[in-house]
């Protein structure tokens, strides 16, 4: 119960801290007639969040599923591959080189060419997103799996189990903070990659109407899709962190 | 027949007391060589030949990296490439033995399992879990004092609470050897002391033969029937003891007078007092 309270006053400091810099915000555009267009004040957005309430939700769902196939694949393909890289010196020595290529290049750069592969639609994002959220997955999952204790294999050996018992029981669930580390910092990517592919060529989701309303210079629509923007991928965040405290219940509750 | 196995052969401080014992551990001349990345062999265990016998607790004494980890895990068939006879119940070891229990120096918990999964994790790997393999790791839990604890995580536990979980673990399913190296190394003295009583007690109930690797002359004094002495490496025995001090052993045993001759005696082996 206390712990809860705790939790809540903890939860005080970053709204003080919010509310301090939308009232500053809002105090300086109101005081300094700062152009709407230039910088819309925090009453402008919230007023232009409400009036395009449903256009904003429309145009979330889109770019929303682009994050989350992007993600997930980048989960499906990026574990195996860690696994791969993990246990055999052979694919490491292989596939560790290629993969830095692929991250050092600036996935801006990358991504017309997948557009031009992909075509406009949904799977150009999702190859996007899917690009710059694979790397932290494969790197982390890789570490964790390697950093499992020597003694826990030790002791499994020494119970005679198989090798995918070592596997599942023991170096899996070893790696699986690490594989939340990276899927934390993977589905932020992941909205980002999203958003630079509906910057480059879409007709839909939040990316493609902020570079609409922009060019209208339509600002607080802009800056609508912006909280928006940045709303989507706390959420996506959090839920991570609610898979991590469900799935790592042991992470919890120590001295 | 133990009888005669030994006088065939007569390892160092073989006594007629503990011929009528069955023997469960054979090692006849146990060799042990690494090959090390320089090139050049290391040799860490020279000769080691003794007999363990059923329901003895029996510690191997040495220094530290004198090779008595490395031949008891040799026993454990998780060290390959020794040369000479080691044999558990008259079969050569060449892979883990299904009926051995190993508690490591470390507790080795799987910080993702409560108390009981990691318990009843050997029975799950044998595929034999169950409520069988429930009950009994509740049964363990509770000889070891953890009742209650059952669905603890490993990191809300002290040290010592974990080795003894580790303890049960390797209890489990019921092996006729249990082998420990250094279990309780890390523990404080307190923690430590009362680590003996419990081994000795559980060893008492379940009636498994132990081997016992330490690097303290009175822990080894005060838990065997027999101390096997290791030289420095590579390894040799340097002296085979039988611990005459009557079970149950108690906190007073420590300050008698057989004990502490008992404890120079290892001492005088291991090249420390003349």
């Amino acid at each position: 119960m206390t712990k809860l309270l705790n939790n809540w006053r903890l939860a005080l400091y970053p709204v003080a801290g919010i509310v301090v810099i939308l009232v500053v915000w809002q105090l300086y555009t109101d005081l300094f007639g700062v152009s709407q267009i230039v910088l819309p004040s925090p009453t402008d957005i919230w007023g232009a969040m409400v009036k395009n309430n449903s256009l904003l939700l429309r145009e979330t769902w889109p770019t929303l599923l682009e994050c989350i196939y992007g993600f997930a694949l980048a989960l499906a393909l990026g574990i195996p591959i860690a696994v791969a890289v993990a246990n055999s010196r052979t694919l490491n020595l292989i596939l560790y080189p290629i993969l830095i290529a692929t991250q050092s290049i600036p996935k801006v750069a990358v991504a017309p060419i997948i557009l031009i592969w992909f075509g406009i639609g949904m799977e150009s994002k999702l190859a996007i997103a899917f690009l710059v959220a694979f790397f932290p997955i494969v790197v982390d999952t890789a570490t964790g799996l390697r950093a499992t204790p020597p003694g826990l294999i030790e002791l499994a050996r020494s119970l005679r189990a198989s090798p995918s018992q070592v596997f599942w029981k023991v170096q899996f669930p070893a790696a699986l903070p690490f594989i939340f580390a990276g899927s934390k910092v993977a589905v932020t990517l992941a909205v980002i990659g999203a958003v630079i592919g509906e910057f480059v060529g879409s007709n839909e989701g939040l990316g493609n109407l902020l570079l609409t309303a922009n060019s209208q210079l339509n600002s607080p629509l802009a800056w609508a899709a912006l909280v928006w923007l940045s709303a989507l991928g706390i959420g996506l965040f959090v839920i991570v962190v609610i898979a991590e405290k469900i799935f790592m219940p042991w992470a919890e509750g120590g001295h | 027949m133990a009888h005669a196995n030994v006088q065939e052969t007569g390892p160092a401080g073989w006594t007629e007391k503990a011929s009528t014992l069955p023997v469960i551990g054979k090692f006849r001349d146990v060799r042990q060589e690494f090959l090390r990345k320089t090139g050049n062999p290391l040799l860490a265990i020279e000769e080691i030949s003794f007999d363990l016998f059923e329901g003895h607790l029996v510690s191997l004494l040495g220094p530290s990296g004198c090779g008595k980890t490395t031949f008891l895990k040799i026993v454990a068939g998780l060290v390959k490439g020794y040369t000479g006879t080691v044999q558990i119940n008259g079969v050569d070891v060449t892979d883990p033995h299904p009926d051995v229990g190993f508690v490591f120096q470390q507790p080795n918990l799987m910080p993702w399992r409560t108390v009981i999964k990691n318990v009843t994790l050997p029975m799950e790997i044998r595929k034999e879990a169950g409520p069988e393999a429930t009950a009994r790791a509740h049964e363990l839990l509770k000889l070891v004092g953890l009742e209650g604890f059952e669905d603890a995580y490993p990191n809300q536990l002290s040290g010592g609470m974990q080795q003894r979980v580790a303890l049960c673990r390797a209890l489990v399913h019921s092996p006729k050897l249990l082998l420990m190296d250094e279990p309780f190394g890390a523990l404080d003295e307190l923690t430590r002391m009362d680590m003996h009583d419990l081994l000795l007690d559980i060893r008492e109930k379940t009636g498994a033969t132990c081997l016992f690797v330490t690097h303290s002359i009175s822990e080894a004094v005060y838990l065997s029937d027999i101390v096997v002495v290791f030289s420095q490496r590579p390894a040799v025995i340097a002296d085979f003891i039988e611990i005459d001090l009557a079970y149950p052993r108690t906190p007073e045993t420590r300050y008698s007078a057989d004990f502490t001759a008992l404890e120079h005696r290892a001492s005088r082996a291991l090249g420390i007092t003349r």
